[in-house]
This record gives structure tokens, sequence and C-alpha cells, in this order.
């Protein structure tokens, strides 16, 4: 396997790696927020920032997006990567003053101080959120605005009819600012106000998911005649029911 | 504005040949031409309405001339520019042409005399540099100094700008009279490796901003394997203070195209784009017309000059975004998506547009490839410095007496462009600094006069070359207050996606903010210190890279001034109001009470020859009285300063 | 303004290269601004997501979800236009309005807007009115400088 040097360490990486790849597989910790191994890179909150030596042009780059090579030497701790990093926190944690990841973080590597100014609540803008979206949901979120204006956003602020409910924004936020609240057959997420319908067994009642991605599946895979509506182990079930001959009064 | 004539199609030398004969006839025509200049900055200054004047007095007096638009012959500050020439004499360049000169002129021009109320300068030839080639046009006239011999064209080489306000941009016929065309033909019967070979050595670098050698980046291109690759052209020229790109796709637009489509030749790309800003509709429109009359001609589209070679070109309008002139923004945009820049690797050169192999060369860098192609590397090379070859266009604006495009061998010193073709500041006031490289550049000193203008000697001094834009500022400017005003655009136009460029821009901004209101901190200095390096270390694209450049630069070479503004409560250029405070002289005051006419707020108070006392509650602070005394009585201090 | 309308802007479009931006444009021309049915049915037609639509449309500047004035006056802010007195020129024309930057004036025919640099340095400062741009503006003449360029348009008539 190929290697490149962290840290002075011979670290080694696969082709096609990055170096908060390598770093990461060679137990080497590189803080990182907008990062999640799912999602491919993106570069955003710049906290995984790493020195160039040599192999490259010299200078700070996000490790997350930097692809590891035979000549490159790069450093995580220097003067001017911890500089970096402390500012870097210290901007975000003015935009998001409570968010306990960013104070645990700024506990452990320092953090600038200035004046809180606080921006979309809680949010970092990491983007993790929209790329799971585009990756596994509809595609119901995105970026709108710029610059201090920009946010993650539901087009003109209106519930999504399309959202699936798949809950992927939820479960990549960093900084858990995305909510799912479960009442009586709903489910709600917010900030985006998505109101999903859960779609239910008809034999036993057991909660299949979201209506819409029961309807999606449907739509695309079709099950049809008696064993619609049902939860996957029911619907097991009455096959082996049926193959046996039986005739199902659905309940 | 269109032209008839040749509709077939060009398909060979002799084609082109035909192509050049009506061109010459078109710009030595056996009757006098008068071309008016009508770019965008010709068409504010009023040029639409001197062209309709001149027509009807043409008519009236039944003078058998021809009348073209023509693009920025340059000297913008002197605009409405009119050329006139006549069979067997000299071009007369006319200056600050009002419609009602247009009668006078006519009637001067029919009786063979020059109209000396507008004259500003003669020109004896016309040199072609595509070719080489010079034709003698005619003797001056004897009262008329030569155009060339001007402060602002003396140091001038116009390569890139070879034929903005010399043609018109509406006329293929034209450009190939000045040699178009004739360059790619020539590139089309030989071997793409040697003119890429030509380009390289050339030594021509990215006229856009960063300087990347662009025969590297064509040889890049043109290895990346692939059936589909993309040109574009970058027209989004968003660095306020230049416009260089506009004047040459309104005064010049083949000669863009004719880059690209050698550029398609060398690289192997089937597909042209060019993207202009949607604040240029000129621009806009002027390109669309010149790929309508190349289509027309089979310049473009398939098998061009019979080569094999298919090629066509179209317009991609942008929509308001300075981020979009970043490579992998404006590739975001074309794919509909908003500006956002993408981590580099991979180079757009490998994947770009529609993950398709793409080279992005900017306007000025295109229009300069027909010249390198034509004349060879070595050629171009011969002119500016070891490091940055050739020419350079720069927008030579603000507190400066000639102000225009000047296009000079790199390596000129700021002095010889901003006091010897700008002939210095306006009004006699002393030079205190150029900006240069707009938003992304920084501020030099005027003790730096000599500093020649290369890549490398503006790098090392805090600035960039940028596009070109050379910002003069006098006395008058604050330095404060300008770091103020390029974060404002920074922090307008970063597009939000990395947290230094987002947070770091507005973070910034709001420290100079409260300087230039009087709320600065001591420590303040120090945390723009910290917080601009960083956000120049730790962005994602170019556009974060350097937008702090201003502020550090200004950090470097003025620190005295924001001190003044910190500790004392003043702005020494009297432009930040909430630190400033306005007082009259009685001793120097006459009593003539043009401040209190002057004065919005009334709040001027005094009378009969009295001397005036302004009232301080009442007084907004706008300097209006301060420039109109006559007697220089009134004067300005520091709120923090004794005595104010 | 049916959705056939918006249908029939998106299907003039057809190269891939600029063509959200170039829908969007046209749009924003005809409508002065983008509705939201507008988007949606571009999206549909385009089968691409809302959610990119609407990122593009509140991204460029050129763009605008609320409608915009009958006329759009733009003062230049070019670095050029900025040292000769730009914000000179925006005070007086917001007083004139009786707007602020980026308003419109109640009765839907003037925008007030601050454009990035139009490229017109040596006659700063300079001001765009319905595209076309006028040079070397005096804030005292801003009524005259409307009045021409509007034919019938004085503010507050």
């Amino acid at each position: 396997m190929p290697e490149m040097i962290i840290n002075g360490l011979a670290v080694n990486f696969r082709s096609g790696e990055t170096v908060l790849q390598a770093a990461l597989a060679g137990g080497i910790h590189i803080p990182a927020l907008c990062h999640h191994p799912g999602l491919g890179h993106f570069g955003s909150c710049r906290l995984c920032l790493v020195e160039i030596l040599a192999g490259g042009r010299p200078g700070l780059a996000a490790s997350c997006s930097l692809p590891a090579s035979e000549d490159l030497v790069v450093e995580t701790g220097t003067e001017r990567v911890v500089r970096a990093r402390r500012v870097v926190l210290g901007l975000l944690l003015a935009r998001c003053p409570d968010a306990k990841p960013l104070l645990e973080l700024a506990e452990n590597l320092g953090a600038v101080k200035f004046t809180p100014r606080p921006g979309d609540p809680g949010c970092i803008l990491c983007g993790r959120c929209v790329r799971a979206c585009r990756a596994v949901g509809a595609n119901v979120i995105g970026f709108a605005w710029r610059g201090r204006d920009r946010r993650v956003a539901v087009p003109f602020d209106q519930p999504p009819a399309d959202c699936l409910g798949c809950r992927a924004c939820e479960q990549v936020c960093p900084v858990n600012v995305i909510k799912v609240v479960e009442d009586r057959g709903r489910i709600r997420i917010f900030p985006w106000q998505s109101e999903i319908e859960m779609a239910y067994c008809r034999n036993c009642g057991a909660a299949i998911g979201p209506g819409v991605q029961a309807g999606r599946l449907q739509k695309r895979f079709p099950v049809e005649g008696p064993l619609s509506g049902l939860c996957p182990a029911c619907r097991r079930r009455f096959q082996a029911a049926l193959a046996g001959g039986l005739v199902i009064q659905p309940t | 504005m269109t032209e008839g004539g040749i509709k077939h199609r060009v398909e060979s030398g002799r084609d082109l040949q035909a192509l050049e004969k009506k061109g010459l006839e078109l710009l030595y025509p056996g009757r006098p031409r008068i071309a008016v200049a009508m770019a965008s900055c010709g068409r504010a200054a009023g040029s639409g309405r001197i062209y309709e004047s001149i027509g009807d007095e043409l008519e009236r007096r039944g003078l058998d001339a021809s009348l073209v638009p023509a693009g920025c012959p340059g000297l913008c500050s002197r605009e409405p520019l009119v050329t006139v020439l006549e069979p067997g004499k000299a071009r007369i360049y006319y200056s600050g042409v009002q419609p009602a000169d247009a009668g006078p002129l006519v009637s001067a021009l029919a009786g063979g005399e020059v109209y000396q109320k507008r004259a500003l300068g003669a020109e004896v030839e016309d040199r072609l540099v595509v070719t080489g080639r010079q034709i003698d046009l005619g003797p001056p006239p004897g009262n008329l100094g030569l155009l060339a011999d001007l402060d602002f064209y003396r140091p001038q080489v116009r390569l890139a700008t070879r034929n903005c306000g010399c043609i018109n941009p509406f006329s293929i016929h034209e450009y190939a009279a000045r040699g178009g065309y004739r360059a790619l033909a020539e590139a089309l019967a030989g071997d793409p490796s040697g003119i890429i070979a030509e380009i390289k050595k050339s030594g021509l670098r990215g006229r856009g901003g960063a300087g990347f050698p662009t025969g590297l980046k064509w040889e890049i291109t043109a290895g990346s394997g692939h059936d589909e690759k993309y040109i574009i052209c970058n027209g989004d020229e968003g660095d306020p203070g230049a416009y260089m790109d506009r004047s040459i796709l309104e005064g010049d637009p083949h000669s863009v195209l004719e880059g690209m489509i050698i550029g398609a030749y060398c690289m192997g790309a089937r597909h042209g784009i060019i993207y202009v800003r949607a604040e240029y509709p000129l621009a806009i429109k002027t390109v669309g017309h010149a790929i309508a009359q190349a289509r027309e001609l089979g310049l473009l589209g398939e098998n061009i000059l019979n080569s094999g070679l298919s090629f066509d070109v179209e317009v991609v309008m942008g929509a308001g975004a300075f981020v979009c002139g970043e490579e992998t923004a404006l590739i975001a945009s074309i794919e509909g998506h908003p500006g956002e820049p993408r981590p580099r690797p991979p180079y757009p050169a490998r994947q770009g547009l529609w993950g398709k192999p793409t080279c992005i060369n900017n306007v000025e860098t295109l229009a300069n490839i027909p010249l390198i192609a034509g004349r060879g590397g070595d050629w171009y090379a011969g002119l500016g410095t070891a490091g940055s070859r050739g020419t350079k266009v720069f927008a030579l604006v603000g507190k400066v007496k000639n102000s225009g495009l000047v296009e000079v061998p790199m390596g000129t010193t700021i002095g010889d462009i901003v006091l010897g073709a700008g002939g210095g500041p306006d009004g006699g006031r002393k030079l205190k600094a150029v900006q240069t490289g707009g938003p992304s550049g920084g501020c030099i000193p005027a003790s730096l006069v000599d500093l020649p203008v290369d890549y490398e000697s503006l790098t090392g001094a805090g600035t960039i070359m940028g596009s070109g834009g050379m910002v003069v500022m006098d006395e008058s400017v604050c330095m404060v207050d300008m770091a103020r005003y390029f974060m404002t655009f920074a922090a307008g136009e970063s597009c939000g996606k990395c947290t230094p460029c987002r947070e770091g821009t507005a973070e910034i901004l709001d420290i100079l903010d409260r300087i230039t209101q009087g709320g600065g901190r001591p420590e303040d200095l120090d945390t723009l210190d910290e917080l601009s390096r960083v956000v120049k270390d730790a962005s994602l694209c170019g556009l974060g890279q350097t937008a702090t450049n201003p502020v550090l630069s200004t950090l470097r070479y003025f620190r005295s001034e924001y001190e003044a503004h910190i500790k004392d409560k003043h702005c020494p250029a009297g432009v930040c109001r909430n630190l400033t405070v306005y007082r009259i002289n009685p001793e120097l005051c006459i009593g003539c009470g043009l401040c209190a006419e002057e004065c919005p707020g009334g709040a001027i108070l005094g009378r009969d020859d009295q001397p005036r006392v302004i009232s301080q509650e009442s007084c907004t602070r706008c300097g209006a009285c301060y420039r109109i005394c006559p007697q220089e009585a009134i004067f300005f201090t520091g709120r923090g300063m004794p005595g104010a | 303004m049916t959705g056939n309308e918006y249908t029939d802007i998106v299907k003039r479009h057809t190269s891939p290269n600029g063509r959200v931006l170039s829908i969007l444009e046209e749009i924003q021309r005809k409508y002065r601004h983008l509705p939201e049915e507008a988007l949606r049915a571009a999206a549909e037609e385009l089968n691409l997501p809302l959610s990119q639509l609407y990122g593009v449309a509140t991204f460029y500047t050129s763009f605008s979800l609320q409608p915009r004035g009958e006329h759009i006056i733009g003062v230049c802010h070019g670095t050029v236009c900025h040292v000769k007195g730009a914000a000179r020129v925006t005070a007086e024309l917001e007083k004139k309005l009786g707007v602020s930057e980026g308003g419109t004036t109640g009765d839907g025919k003037f925008t007030l807007e601050s454009v990035k640099c139009l490229g017109c340095c040596s006659l700063a400062p300079v001001v765009s009115i319905d595209g076309s741009v006028h040079a070397r503006v005096k804030p005292e003449t801003v009524d005259e400088l409307i009045k021409s360029a509007i034919p019938g348009g004085a503010p507050g008539d």
C-alpha cells in the first residue's frame, strides 16, 4: 500500500482516499464537523485543516478534501493549523454559542472569543443534512440565500410535500438541531415542518414506516392483492399460509 | 449595424482574403469614415446622441461619408470620442464631443478641415499587430500633435486591445481586415501540439487574476483523454474598478472567438461557452452578434475551414454573483446551481463542466491567443519581464487625470502608469495610494511608485495583479473606509459555504464599521490582523483566500491611519463622518456665505460679511461647505482631537 | 400567468448550458420577480428538485422573490463610484423616492438598487436606469436624471 507522512509518521492509504481518511485509519485524530464518511467530501467547516509541508502547494488545506498521495507530507498540529482552527471554532461558536458539540471541541482545542451573533438557530451550515437528503431522501431541503444569510431551507419555508420522513437529516446532524416529534400516527420534522403520516400494518397494526415512503415503495415494487398493506413480518407469514392453500380474510 | 456582403462559407485562405478585402474597403473607404466610440462607457457619456446627430448632419448636407459605431479606444475620461478618417489624410481623434458639435464637425469635414475645438490628436499609420503590416494613412495636420505622443498613449503597447476603438465590432470583415482569423487558418493547417508549444514559449499567464500559465492549462486539458471537452471564456468580470474584458467583448468580440476556436483545435473541444455577467448587456449583444456572423460564414460549426474541426459557441449570462468568476463556481452556475465553489482537485482541466475536461480562460487571455499563434511565442515573450511576459491591460481609474484602459508591457512601473499615462491625481492633489486587483488585491502606498507591475512584484508588495483594476487614490480617500468598502463587498459576495469566509468577513466588517464610526478599541488591530490571516489561510476558494488583502495591506502600509481612527477618533481624510468635526477659521472667513448656501442642513450661522460659525448640533458632517469654501477657511478635525 | 406560460418559457431554452439561469432570467424579466408557481412549474418541467431552483433564485442578485418596480434605478457602488460619492447619490435617491436601498415605491413604479461595478469607472459616479447607464451623476440633479430617462416618470408623480 502507498504511504504518506502525517505528523512525521508513515501512514498507509488506499488509492482515492483523502488525507482525513488515511489519518483516521492510521489512528491519527483530526477534528471535523462537515465531514461524514457516508456523504462524500464537501470542505465547508474548515476544521480539519492540516499544513502541507511538502508534496503539494505549501500552506493549509482541508484534509477532508485533500487527496492522499505518495509524496505528501502534512502536519496536523503546527502553530498555523492551531491558530486557524481556534479562529474557525471561535467563529462557529459566535454563530451557535450554545451548541454542545462545539463547546466540547472548544474545551479540547481552544477557541478565540468573538462577540456572539447567532445565526439560524443553532445551525453551523455544515450541509450534512442537505447532502443526506440528496443522497437518500427526496432532495427537499437545500441551501438558500448567501453569505451570512445562507441557511438550510425548505422552498418558500413551506412544509415540503415530498419529504419522505426518512429522518436521514436528523441522523447526520452533528449539532442536533433537527428534531423529530412523533405524535398520534404522524411524525413531524423540525425545522422543516414536514408532517408525515405513518403507515400501519393492516393486520397487526405495527408501524411500517412513513406513509410516503411506503407509498413510494408500493409504486416501485408493487405488492398486489391480499399481501398489500402488511408489515414485512405479517406479509411473510401470509405468504407461507397462502402457499399452503389457505384463504385469508384480512381483519 | 449589421452588414451584408459575403454570405457563402469561408472555406479556404482565398475566401478569407475576400473577407479581408471587403473589410479593407470598409475600414478605408474612398470617402470619409466617421467612427463613434459606442461601448458602454461611450454610451453612458452620450455617444448615442452624438451618433444620431452626426448622421442627421451628414444627411442634411448630403455629405457622402460612412458612419460606424466602434468600441472604446481607451481614454474613457474624455468620452464621447469620435474619429474621422479622410482618404489620404491622418485619422483625427476628437474628444468630449457634444451633440452641438455635430454641425461644426461635419462642416469642417466638408471643407476638408480639422474641427479644432475638440481635436485630440492625429494618427498617421495603422499597425496590424497580428501580421506586422503597416498601413500609412497620410501626413498629420500642421497644428495637431500625434495621438501616440499624448501622455496617455505614449507608454502603451496595444495587443489585447489592438482593435478596440478602431473597428466596427459588428463587422467580421473589418476584423478580418486587421489580420483577424488568419492565425486560425494557419493554426488549422498545422499541428495542435505545435501551437500549445508556442503558447508555452510565449509565457502567457491567465489574465483573470490567478496568473496560471495558459499553455500548461491547454496542455493538461489536451491530455485529458475524453471525447467531449469544453472551453469556457470567463467574462464574469466582477472586480469593481476593472472593465477591460467588457471593453474587449464590446469592441473586438471576434478576437475572443478566434482565440477560443484555436483553443478548441488544440485541446479537442467541441463546445464553447462565453459566460458574461448580467451587468454587461451590450457585451452580451455584441458577442451574440459575432457568434451568429462567424456561424453564418462557417467559422463556427461543422468542419471549420475544411479542417475537420467542429466547434460551436454559446453565450451564458450570469445572474449577479462575483464568486462565479471562480472556476468551479462558474461551472456550478452553468450547470444550474448556486455559484458555490468546490474543493480542487479535481481541477476543471480534468473534471469540469458536466464532469468533462474543461479549459477556462479569461477574455483578455483569449484575445492574446491569435497574436501568439500568428506571430509566435518568442515574439510575444519579447515584451514584459522574465516571470510576466507580454502586456497587461489596466483599468486606470479613480482620482486620476486621464482615466481609462491602458495596455502596457509587464514590468512598467506603477509611476509610469499612474503619473505618466494617468497624469497623476486630478486637481493637483497628492497621490496617496494605488489599489490593484480589486477586492482581492491591496493598496500600495505612493512611496512604492517605482514598483514594476508584474505578478511577483505585486504579490510581494501585498497585493495582486488580479484582473487589472488600478484605482488611484489621493489624500481625500480614507484607507480604513477603503478597507471597510472592500469587506462590505466580500461579505456580500461570499457564497457562505465555508466558515472563515462567511463568518470571518462579516466579523471583520463589524470591526471596521465600529472603527469608522468611532467605536474602535485598541485591541481591534490585533484581532483584524489575526482574523484576516486566518480567512486568507483557511478559506475554501480564491474569493476567501484573497478577500482580506485590502485589510492586510492597509494595516501594513497605513497603520497610523487606523490608529488615528481608534485613538484620536480622527479620520485624517475627513471621510468617516462620525469622527469628523468641521470648523470655520474666523481669521480666514470673508463671510461670502457660499457655505451656508451649500449646506443641506442649514447648520451654518451668521450673516452679512461676518465670519460664519457651524452649529455642531445641526451639522451632518457631509463636507459640502469644506469643498466649496473659496478661502479654505473651513477645516476639519477629529472628534477626539484637542480643540474639537 | 398560467402554469402553461411558465412551461412554455422552460421549453424555449433547450441548451443544457446555463439553462436554469436563462429560464429564471426570462421569468424575472417578464414578471419582474420569480413567482412561487413559476418555480414550481419550472422544477416540474425540468425534472429538478424545487430546492435547487429555490437555492438558485435566492443566491443570485438578479433574481427576486418579491415583485420589483416597473423601473429599476441602480446606483453603481464600484470602487471608483464609492470614492466619488455613490453613497450621496443613493441617499438623495432614497429621499426623493421615499424608499431605502433595495426597496420598491408603494406604487410599484421604482425599485432603488445598489449595483455592482458597471465598468464605466472613468465616468463615475454612474447610475443605471432600466439598463442604460448615465455618467457623472450629481446628487443635486438625480431628479432631472430620472425625469429625462423615464418619460413621465418623475418620482412622486
